[in-house]
């Protein structure tokens, strides 16, 4: 992984994955400073890491759970003042292409 | 060269929780759009999950009648796709470590591999609008959140299905194991409970694997079987032809009865899993998991053995009643409360006319007006020789429209059955004298005429006593009379 | 206005001797007056302020006690929640957002009888060391105008040092508390992870953001964490049972005390003399003052630098993916709602944003997540070891909080990584979890401000602030200079 080189391809392909709209000045800007980022990030596989466990959490907590009841839910009309479009008590999106998972 | 189909089940089922499964939200079909709504499910910004602990509980009741192994340590994972009806963009689910693994349900003396059990969250509903509600043709879409973040179990078996029938026989024992523990309602029409299957075909013997297609959209038992088996028709003719299968989501389609290829943008998924980081592990300890088993209803295969032994009723039977647990509930404190009359007459009521009224009102077995010992009181009534069958088939018909008691109904019309000897003789010396020509046509006549004229003289038996005679002793001293005088 | 501290304000509130409103007018003018120039606040939320302050007068007129904060103004980083006040995480993406609740935080400060007086100033999401990546415009260092305050707390640590507000927070992933508080010359905590609530707190990178005070002094400091840290059962991830106390012990001592001063730490790269001779000025106070100081290693420190920028962004692509223009704020208009989403969300995050979600989204794709991602946890482990080695035999760590004092605004935005590279003395802390603290000490030759780092283990605050207590007396004394 080391010293890898962040093509205009990986860019691209990664922009749609993240839904970002880049023009191609940000592809080439991206490519440049996500190489050189990396190449530091890198230095992570220099530790010896082998048989050491990940770490996902500062904390060792387990089984924080709540009770099955009944809390406050919010007012509709707040939920779809907020929204850029609504209708018929919903928001509205534009159309949907792809899939549902 | 024959090919075998191989199938998995993906199944989807709602927890018939009281909230959501990282808030406090109800968790209820049918409530109007967006209103039952709170920042965890809508995924505003600053919110955090917190796990629901009745999930894990009903999770965990799942490992236990499932056959499940629970690991010492489950951690939920984000999935990561962009989606208009998750809220958050990402699905809080369950990945390399799920609350159950290594599971097995039988079906019909089949063994079923069961992979394992997940927690995640459900997404939105989403309704697309123009286009004849048809995603791709649809002008633009809208969302209802009342849905997203509604717990859900996915239950994924093995590849071990090998036709739509068992696959069927694998969703309908899972559906009973589901509602026996409580824990789903398992409604496909409302969506409670969704499947998905996956369907490939090799060379019959072949221990490989084929390219798997994924058959989605079936909303009841009957389109899983239709899907599957168009499915497996569909690769093994193009196994026939020699064309490849590509590995893809197919939509079954209800009204044409095929599936059909998703007509979607060139993409993969790459859902770049990681470990949820507001999200803790659950570790079921061992107080959580004996007070489980402690809880445990009687699971469908055990009531069904019991059921069978204790009662000496048949398979079928103890089937019909183990697929319907309120059914079966009702029967149980029926039999219960028999004073006279066996469990077998309580199940053949049960299974009949109980269950015929049943699905012609849509009620459950719950909410009848006729309490289970109003069943048992009709059933002694029978025994005693107070109804005949036919009186008692409309004595519990009204007993359950409107809740009363059959001994009440009995009284009310004077519905007991006459086995006054005395009065049924002289009944039938009327119509024995009444009726000379018949009587001497029974006894000159064949077996058949025999038999047509004794019918004739029951039937007006009955009509004498408005329907009330004693039928076992009515024939009896008719029989006395029509043969005595043909010695005399 | 603060300068018998926090709590002789409050008490001042609670006993009547002065008005809330009095004080939150003081508060309001000195913004009307500075502001303009500093940038610090985004949002003075002036009706709202008074109200409660009014509202303060009332509870002490009618014989209440209106709490430990009574009538102190409060600035607040615009990462928190404020219900029905925009909230905008310095972002245009948040356009006309205005939350439906409030963060626990935020409820616990009011609750506390303080007076919110307005939202800070932020690099956009938090992703930032300078506050120069908001969408809003760059804040101003109070001591030298053509300096950054550091970030990304930058405006909250700016109100503070200008003396607007006695008391503010913000938040830090990887040293956007301490290294603008040390840019600023105020004190700033990032407290052990999970010891305040994140509810309501727009997360950057979950596992690693913490909510923390600045204040005047390490004092007002302690009084501010003690107000807002405790359990909230509304995240997941918060500590259990009660929150140490920190004020009682303050001024304690440091008499046996043994501080580490950390190795890796005081001889990064690029490090400026006049910090590294503040952090052994600083040592050698200690030790006058009766702890025992010696030098430890932490091996993986350097490298936890490496594991942040791969951690973080990761969390960060995930948590910035429901900012796609369907339920709130921004949306760009499209013919389907990819192309929606892609729009809004390239038109309404800056550069930096869509650099750490290209990053993120990056190390935690197929075929990458275990060489980055995994490979940053792991180190992450490594990190925890070695900070649980050293406390094994010392009580709390000292270092610089940041290689430099303030630079020059403009000086790194072109340069991503030396940006990333002012955290690495602060990164470590975030990711193991423990608490850590910037305390002022001194000036450099340009008379900017020089902050040192104090570390502890796990809930270790009430000795991290008696140390720091003992290092603000120092520099107060003169010894720092």
């Amino acid at each position: 992984m080391t010293g890898e080189r962040i093509t205009r391809d990986d860019v691209e392909h990664v922009a749609r994955l993240a839904r970002l709209a880049l023009t191609d000045d940000e592809v080439a800007l991206f490519s440049e400073q996500l190489s050189v980022i990396l190449e530091h990030a890198a230095r992570v596989s220099a530790l010896p890491t082998e048989g050491v466990p990940p770490s996902t959490h500062p904390l060792p907590l387990r089984n924080v759970l709540r009770p099955d009841q009944v809390g406050p839910t919010l007012d509709r009309g707040e939920v779809l003042a907020q929204a850029p479009e609504a209708e018929d008590d919903r928001i509205r999106v534009p159309r949907i292409f792809g899939e549902e998972q | 060269m024959s090919v075998e189909p191989v199938i998995g089940l993906e199944v989807h089922a709602e927890l018939a929780t009281a909230t959501k499964l990282f808030c406090g939200c109800p968790n209820e079909f049918g409530a109007e759009a967006n209103t039952n709504v709170c920042p965890v499910c809508l995924g505003l910004p600053g919110s955090l999950p917190v796990l629901n602990e009745k999930v894990v509980e009903y999770a965990l009741r799942v490992g236990e009648a499932m056959h499940f192994t629970v690991p010492e340590e489950s951690i939920f994972a984000r999935k990561n796709y962009f989606y208009p009806d998750m809220p958050k963009d990402f699905q809080i689910s369950q990945y390399e470590d799920p609350i159950c693994v290594d599971g097995y349900l039988d079906v019909d003396g089949a063994r079923i591999g069961v992979e394992r059990a997940h927690i995640e969250e459900d997404t939105g509903k989403t309704t697309h609008v123009g286009g004849g509600g048809r995603i791709h043709d649809a002008r633009h879409s809208l969302i209802d959140y009342n849905r997203a973040g509604v717990p859900l179990l996915e239950i994924v078996s093995r590849p071990d299905i090998r036709s739509a029938e068992q696959a069927r026989g694998y969703a309908e024992q899972l559906r009973a194991v589901l509602t026996a523990i409580g824990v789903s309602d398992v409604k496909m029409e409302e969506g409670s409970m969704r499947i998905d299957a996956n369907v490939s075909v090799r060379p019959e013997g072949s221990s490989e694997l084929g390219t798997k297609v994924e058959v989605k959209n079936m909303n009841s038992l009957r389109s899983l079987t239709r899907a599957i088996d168009f499915e497996i028709q569909r690769q093994s003719d193009a196994w026939e032809r020699g064309e490849r299968i590509v590995q893809e989501t197919r939509h079954w389609d209800e009204d044409d009865g095929r599936t059909h290829g998703m007509r979607s943008k060139e993409e993969a998924f790459d859902y770049r899993y990681f470990p949820e980081p507001d999200l803790v592990p659950v570790s079921p300890d061992a107080g959580m998991r004996d007070a489980v088993r402690e809880a445990m209803p009687e699971l469908p295969a055990a009531r069904h053995r019991r059921l069978v032994e204790d009662w000496g009723i048949t398979d079928h039977d103890a089937q019909v009643l183990v697929g319907n647990p309120a059914l079966a509930d009702y029967a149980e404190r029926a039999v219960a409360a028999l004073e006279g009359g066996s469990a077998r007459d309580v199940v053949n009521w049960s299974t009949g006319d109980v269950l015929a009224h049943l699905n012609e009102t849509g009620l459950s077995a719950e909410v009848l007006p006729l309490a289970p010992d109003g069943l048992a009181e009709l059933v002694g009534l029978v025994a005693d020789g107070t109804l005949s069958r036919n009186l008692a088939q409309d004595v519990l018909a009204e007993a359950l429209t409107d809740g009363k008691r059959p001994e009440r109904i009995v009284a009310d019309r004077s519905l007991a059955q006459v086995s006054d000897e005395g009065e049924l003789v002289t009944v039938l010396d009327a119509l024995i004298t009444e009726n000379p020509d018949e009587v001497s046509r029974y006894r000159e006549g064949d077996d058949k005429t025999r038999k047509k004229l004794r019918g004739f003289f029951m039937g007006q038996a009955m009509k004498a006593t408005k329907g009330q005679g004693n039928p076992q002793l009515l024939n009896r001293l008719l029989d006395e009379r029509l043969e005595a005088r043909g010695e005399g | 206005m603060s300068a018998g501290g926090v709590e002789a304000l409050a008490s001042e509130v609670r006993s009547g001797a002065r008005s809330g409103r009095e004080v939150v007018e003081e508060s309001l003018g000195a913004i009307e007056d500075r502001n303009p120039d500093l940038a610090a606040f985004l949002r003075v939320m002036a009706d709202e302020a008074r109200a409660a302050a009014d509202r303060v007068d009332a509870m002490v007129r009618a014989g209440d006690d209106p709490g430990p904060l009574a009538g102190v103004p409060v600035a607040l980083k615009d990462n928190f929640c404020t219900r029905g006040v925009p909230t905008t995480c310095g972002s245009k993406i948040l356009d006309g957002w205005r939350p439906p609740y409030s963060a626990t935080v935020v409820r616990r400060l009011v609750d506390a009888g303080a007076v919110i007086v307005g939202k800070t100033n932020l690099d956009e999401f938090a992703m930032g060391s300078s506050t120069e990546n908001s969408a809003f415009g760059a804040t101003h260092n109070p001591h030298d105008p053509a300096r950054v305050p550091g970030g990304s707390s930058g405006g909250s640590a700016a109100a503070v040092g200008a003396d607007l507000v006695p008391l503010s927070f913000g938040s830090d992933t990887g040293g956007s508390i301490r290294q603008p508080a040390s840019f600023c010359g105020v004190v700033g905590v990032k407290p052990t992870y999970g010891l305040v609530s994140r509810y309501g707190l727009v997360a950057f990178a979950s596992s690693l953001d913490q909510i923390g005070p600045f204040g005047r002094s390490v004092r007002d400091a302690a009084v501010g964490l003690e107000v807002v840290a405790g359990h909230d059962p509304a995240d997941s991830t918060s500590i259990h049972g009660d929150a140490p106390a920190v004020t009682p012990r303050l001024d304690e001592g440091v008499e046996g005390l043994r501080v580490g001063l950390v190795r890796e730490l005081t001889g990064v790269d690029g490090l400026q003399p006049e910090v590294a001779q503040a952090t052994s000025s600083a040592a050698t106070a200690l030790e006058a003052a009766g702890a025992i100081v010696d030098e430890v290693s932490v091996p993986s420190a350097a490298e936890a630098l490496s594991a942040y920028y791969l951690l973080a962004p990761a969390e960060a692509s995930s948590n910035l993916a429901r900012f796609d223009g369907v339920r709130y704020g921004l949306r760009v208009d499209g013919d389907d709602v990819e192309s929606m989403m892609a729009a809004t969300r390239a038109a309404g995050f800056g550069a930096e944003v869509k650099r750490r979600i290209m990053l993120g989204t990056y190390a935690l794709s197929a075929g990458y997540y275990d060489a980055y991602y995994g490979t940053a946890q792991r180190v992450r482990t490594l990190v925890i070891r070695d900070f649980d080695d050293v406390y094994r035999d010392h009580d709390v760590l000292l270092s610089p909080t940041s290689p430099t004092t303030a630079f020059a605004l403009g000086e790194r935005v072109d340069d991503p990584l030396a940006m990333y590279l002012s955290d690495v003395c602060t990164v470590p802390s975030n990711l193991s979890g423990h608490p850590a603290m910037n305390v002022p000490f001194g000036t450099d030759a340009a008379g900017l401000p020089i902050g040192v780092q104090v570390l502890a283990p796990a809930l270790g605050e009430p000795v991290m602030f008696r140390v720091a207590r003992a290092i603000e007396l120092a520099a107060l004394e003169g010894v720092s200079s």
